[in-house]
């Protein structure tokens, strides 16, 4: 089958590599009919997250049709024919995290657990096409996909939803709003979104769906910020103007009562001088990230506000605001997205029309095409903001 | 060489312990065991892999059984290399399963055997019987070993890098992964 493979750092190819196989009793083989580049594709694809190897096959948003399951699959649960979208994350089900709702760190899902172990100090669920850290799993953009704990994960959906809609439900979506879920936001709360990505986007309309009272997307990227203001938010471009300023502003003085980061590791600064200190710590392994949209969000965030990160880190940041955490009773929450419990809610707020994911597309093609794809994501040409990529 | 790990389990001390009990099963999750076969009522046969594609056998004997609570054994008669385990299993607070604690014993004298055991476990012993139970674990959780492309062999996966591409195993892989699974 074709399939996009990592070939080293800032390389991708799609290669023919071999159809998967049922492996472990509870599988499934899902042939894919949509998958997307994901903003974190990108951390792995320059090489910020640790552990990829060449011939990795990339992808974690991924849907399609079940065409093989193991013995270990309950047929009631799970059968040849469903159409489904698969969580990014690899969860058994039977574990307390799981149990606990906390299917992104699923205790049993990932057989390289104790490599994780040494970075994170706990191990964290495999998923797919995420490095080896996360279990080695080979990816979903590909003709065909295996999927472990094939039972648990899959969510079937009828015919009724075109794949675009129901897609980003493995993923983004679900990471928006946990974003906005997680800011407990009440009546009244403005709500600042860093980042106009993907998930920047839909974690600004999960906030407005939520009850916030207005939503400030920040960004520098004129199509990013367009997007999000013709989705009815406030937008701000960070290099035009002095942000927490602009935040006091909109804000009457008391800044945004609740702080979303969806940027992650690999910011870029309005200031030349501390992107540079930054990248350079980066450069000589001092420091595996770039946090400045966590910094700024935390100091423009308002004294007892809430912090909310769903942009992707992967090992350890420097000058840490922790005086103006502390000092000012904020709170910090965070996850890689425990997806397998939005799936549902979601996807009835999709079929209610309250929440329309596919207004992040911007670029359809097949996944022959995958290399182009990455190119333009990577590089914001061509007003990219999300791809969408058939077998 | 003394070795130590814990893990917590989401089932009962009683069927913990009785997973464990049939000794049969240890091989399952315990990566260097190849086989072990029951003999007797406390008594058994064990087989571990040893360094240059040989093994090591031995008879052991459970010498301490309280049921739901613990289980000791040790090696009997002249084995190679003198071993000893206990596993403990207790309630853990609030509904959270079963903590299993297991300790083993390795009598090393510094026989060359010894050495090449002791050197097999490699610079660090206790990160295999880490993933020995995180993968008991596994099997009492999830019903198996958890398998990636990238850690296709099960148990045998020690995590080290490189491994196997994250990518799916071609036909040959795949007879040979089958065909080192046969139990001998």
């Amino acid at each position: 089958m074709r399939a996009v493979v990592w070939k080293g750092r800032n390389s991708v190819a799609v290669e023919e590599v071999p159809d998967p196989t049922v492996l472990s009793a509870r599988d499934a083989i899902v042939r894919v009919t949509s998958t997307a580049i994901c903003g974190s594709d990108l951390h792995l694809v320059d090489g910020y997250i640790p552990s990829m190897q060449e011939g990795d096959v990339l992808g974690h948003e991924f849907m399609g049709e079940v065409v093989e399951v193991g013995p270990g699959v309950d047929p009631a649960k799970l059968a040849v024919g469903d159409r489904v979208v698969v969580p990014f994350p690899i969860a058994c089900g039977g574990c307390a995290a799981c149990r606990a709702g906390l299917w992104s760190c699923c205790e049993n899902s990932n057989p390289n657990a104790g490599i994780a172990e040494k970075l994170f100090g706990h191990p964290v669920a495999g998923i797919f096409g995420y490095s080896h850290l996360t279990g080695g799993f080979a990816g979903g953009q590909a003709e065909y996909v295996r999927v472990p704990f094939a039972d648990v994960g899959p969510l079937k959906v009828g015919p009724e939803l075109t794949d675009e809609q129901v897609l980003f439900l493995t993923d983004v979506l679900p990471t928006g709003w946990m974003g906005a879920e997680m800011c407990d936001i009440s009546p009244g709360d403005v709500v600042a979104v860093w980042g106009a990505g993907p998930v920047g986007q839909l974690a600004a309309d999960s906030a407005r769906v939520l009850g916030a009272h207005e939503v400030v997307v920040i960004d520098k990227e004129d199509y990013r910020l367009r997007m999000a203001a013709d989705a009815g938010h406030r937008t701000l471009d960070f290099e035009g103007v002095d942000v927490r300023s602009a935040l006091l502003d909109i804000t009457g003085g008391r800044g945004p009562d609740r702080c979303i980061d969806a940027v992650g590791a690999e910011a870029v600064h309005g200031s030349p001088h501390i992107h540079a200190y930054d990248r350079v710590k980066q450069a000589v392994r001092s420091e595996t990230e770039r946090p400045h949209a966590l910094r700024q969000a935390i100091t423009c965030c308002r004294s007892g506000g809430v912090v909310s990160v769903v942009g992707v880190y992967g090992g350890m940041i420097d000058k840490f605001p922790a005086g103006a955490w502390m000092n000012r009773s904020l709170t910090l929450r965070t996850g890689q997205t425990h997806v397998h419990r939005y799936l549902r809610p979601l996807l009835e707020r999709i079929e209610r029309g309250e929440i329309d994911p596919t207004r992040i597309i911007t670029h359809r093609m097949p996944l022959t095409d995958a290399v182009r794809g990455y190119e333009l994501f990577k590089t914001k040409s061509d007003g990219c903001e999300k791809v969408v990529l058939t077998p | 060489m003394d070795l130590t790990a814990t893990t917590t389990v989401l089932a009962p001390p009683e069927e913990v312990y009785a997973f464990w009990r049939r000794l049969e099963v240890l091989p399952q999750f315990m990566a260097h065991l190849e086989q072990v076969r029951t003999t007797g009522e406390r008594t058994s046969r064990w087989r571990a892999s040893a360094p240059f594609g040989r093994s090591v056998e031995w008879d052991a004997e459970v010498v301490d059984d309280v049921p739901g609570e613990r289980i000791t054994w040790t090696s009997v008669g002249d084995a190679d290399v003198r071993n000893e385990g206990t596993v403990r299993f207790t309630p853990a607070p609030g509904d959270r399963g079963t903590e299993v604690r297991v300790t083993l014993r390795y009598d090393l004298p510094g026989g060359v055997l010894a050495q090449a055991v002791a050197k097999y476990f490699g610079e660090d012993p206790h990160q295999q019987l880490d993933d020995d139970l995180r993968r008991l674990k596994q099997v009492l959780e999830t019903g198996e070993v958890v398998r990636s492309d990238g850690a296709p062999g099960g148990k045998r996966a020690r995590g080290e890098f490189p491994q196997h591409a994250a990518q799916p195993l071609t036909r040959e892989e795949l007879a040979e992964l089958r065909r080192e699974e046969v139990p001998a």
